[in-house]
């Protein structure tokens, strides 16, 4: 990690006991907001991104559709992607969508990582990899709910969208919402947010999209992410969008269960060796001379002693 | 030694197959626990930063695969279960007592070390399936999400029970005396024999004896 920080609400694989630097929790909740409704798809926000984060993708090919690249990678935090759906009046319908990390308030990455502060939640709602405590494990990427981290064959280490944690730390909106044309993508306090989506919505109702909305998903919090969706009650239109995203029972039955079960067999099993030394004392074999062992002279046993030459054992 | 009063009991060769076996399954479990129990991360520390330790584990979970194989090829035959076991089973609370006396008709090994045996053949297979599925960078691309969501979690399973399983057989090795200097020197006393595999000892050690008296291994 360069610059101290001090604001940090949750730190990958800390215990409760030593909890990470907070004396700047106070600071306030960020959100992003998209209004899928306003992207015209022109893929600003991925060149803003890779200008502003310093990355350089390799140029892919045109797979015949016009998500490009075809899917995030370790050099691509963000893609819209570009869903052709028919409605039931067989009319087609485009659906755009910036895809790229949520920012999870329950984030699933940060619940599998198993190294210590390698992913960071901040109090202002920003979830970020610190990539030189990353292992390359890639627990991250099963933890994830939305599919978002990708694991670099180059570096061995996960990448994902930082939310420009570095522009926001010094009061700039993220370089994506700096640089849309149309204006689909805002930042502002979570609060702020949340009432320009209702506005929104209400505006995309009074033009008879019924189903529209705000998608800030429950089961994992909520996200410092949000989506005005035109189809908000059929998200996975949007590119298997999760209706209701969760860290999977899989996940959380791993660290949350089988975790505290493994700890206590370990102690038990320890605990129980020990006592049965304790209790039964070491097996011994009787060294006399052999005799037919049921007529060996029980008493001569103990003046034996331990002459198996066993060593320490 | 006093060779007269001793027998072999492992060859040199699948003694150094358990030793070589029990160095690489101490890196990898340690690497493993740092990972599982984050609280305990300098465990990892066996195999350098937690960088490479995470490299490393995998391609020594395979390494322990591969002399599980050639274990279970030389010992799969002792192993097998037979009448006699039950034997053991119903005075396994006389052989946790030290209550010796009884002849339990105990082949090479018993039926607990038959169980440690399969238990570990199942398991670091489990481990290995499941650690191919999780394999960074080589495999787990290969894998829908949701099963390397499972493969995780019966890895970490498996290898619980695994570990678990091994300290039981590490306490069983302490606590009957001679067996750990019969695994390192491959000898064990004939009356450290007669007393823990006495089955064993009459079909194969005595036998022997009468045949060759002065030959000895």
């Amino acid at each position: 990690m360069g610059m101290q920080s001090q604001d940090i609400i949750r730190r990958s694989a800390t215990n409760g006991f030593t909890p990470p630097p907070q004396a700047r929790s106070h600071e306030t909740e960020v959100a992003k907001l998209i209004d899928v409704s306003l992207c015209t798809g022109c893929k600003g926000c991925q060149v803003a991104c890779s200008e502003w984060n310093d990355l350089r993708d390799e140029v892919g090919h045109n797979v015949g559709i016009y998500d490009n690249p075809v899917d995030l990678t370790p050099e691509t935090w963000t893609v819209i992607r570009f869903d052709e759906v028919e409605d039931e009046s067989d009319k087609l319908e485009w659906l755009l969508r910036k895809e790229g990390c949520m920012h999870c308030e329950d984030p699933g990455c940060l619940k599998a990582c198993p190294s210590p502060g390698a992913i960071l939640q901040f109090a202002n709602g920003i979830v970020d990899f610190q990539s030189d405590q990353c292992i390359g494990c890639g627990y991250c990427v099963a933890g994830c709910p939305f599919d978002i981290p990708r694991i670099s064959k180059t570096d061995n280490r996960a990448y994902k969208c930082t939310l420009c944690a570095d522009r926001v730390a010094v009061g700039q909106e993220p370089a994506c919402v700096k640089t849309c044309p149309t204006g689909a993508i805002s930042f502002g306090s979570k609060a702020e947010m949340k009432d320009l989506a209702a506005e929104r919505v209400d505006e995309l109702k009074g033009r008879g999209h019924h189903g529209a909305g705000l998608y800030d998903p429950q089961g994992v919090g909520g996200t410092h992410v949000m989506y005005v969706l035109t189809h908000a009650d059929k998200p996975e239109l949007y590119h298997r969008l999760p209706a209701d995203p969760t860290i999977s029972p899989v996940v959380r039955g791993w660290k949350e269960w089988l975790k505290p079960l493994g700890a206590l067999g370990f102690v038990a099993t320890v605990a129980g060796a020990f006592a049965h030394y304790m209790g039964v004392g070491p097996n011994e074999t009787d060294e006399t001379p052999h005799k037919e062992p049921e007529q060996a002279p029980v008493q001569e046993k103990a003046e034996n002693g331990p002459s198996d030459n066993a060593g320490d054992a | 030694m006093d060779t007269n009063n001793r027998v072999l009991r492992t060859k040199f060769g699948d003694r150094l197959l358990h030793w070589t076996m029990v160095s690489c399954f101490f890196l990898v479990a340690m690497s493993g626990l740092s990972w599982f129990f984050p609280s305990l991360h300098w465990l990892g520390s066996v195999l350098g930063p937690p960088q490479l330790a995470r490299i490393l584990h995998p391609f020594l979970g395979v390494v322990v695969f591969a002399l599980l194989m050639c274990m279970f090829v030389r010992f799969v035959h002792h192993n097998m279960p037979v009448r006699t076991d039950g034997i053991w089973f119903r005075h396994v609370l006389d052989v946790l007592l030290n209550r010796h006396g009884q002849k339990l008709q105990i082949g090479k090994y018993n039926a607990g070390q038959k169980i440690l045996f399969w238990g570990i053949m199942a398991l670091i297979s489990a481990l290995f399936v499941t650690g191919l599925v999780i394999w960074r960078a080589y495999f787990a691309m290969y894998f829908p999400i949701p099963v390397i969501r499972l493969a995780l979690l019966a890895h970490s399973a498996a290898a619980l029970a695994l570990i678990l399983l091994v300290l039981g057989h590490i306490y069983m090795g302490l606590w009957v005396r001679g067996s750990i200097t019969g695994m390192i020197t491959g000898y064990v006393s004939r009356a450290w024999a007669r007393q823990h595999h006495d089955r064993w000892y009459a079909e194969e050690v005595a036998p022997e004896d009468t045949s060759s008296i002065k030959h000895h291994p």
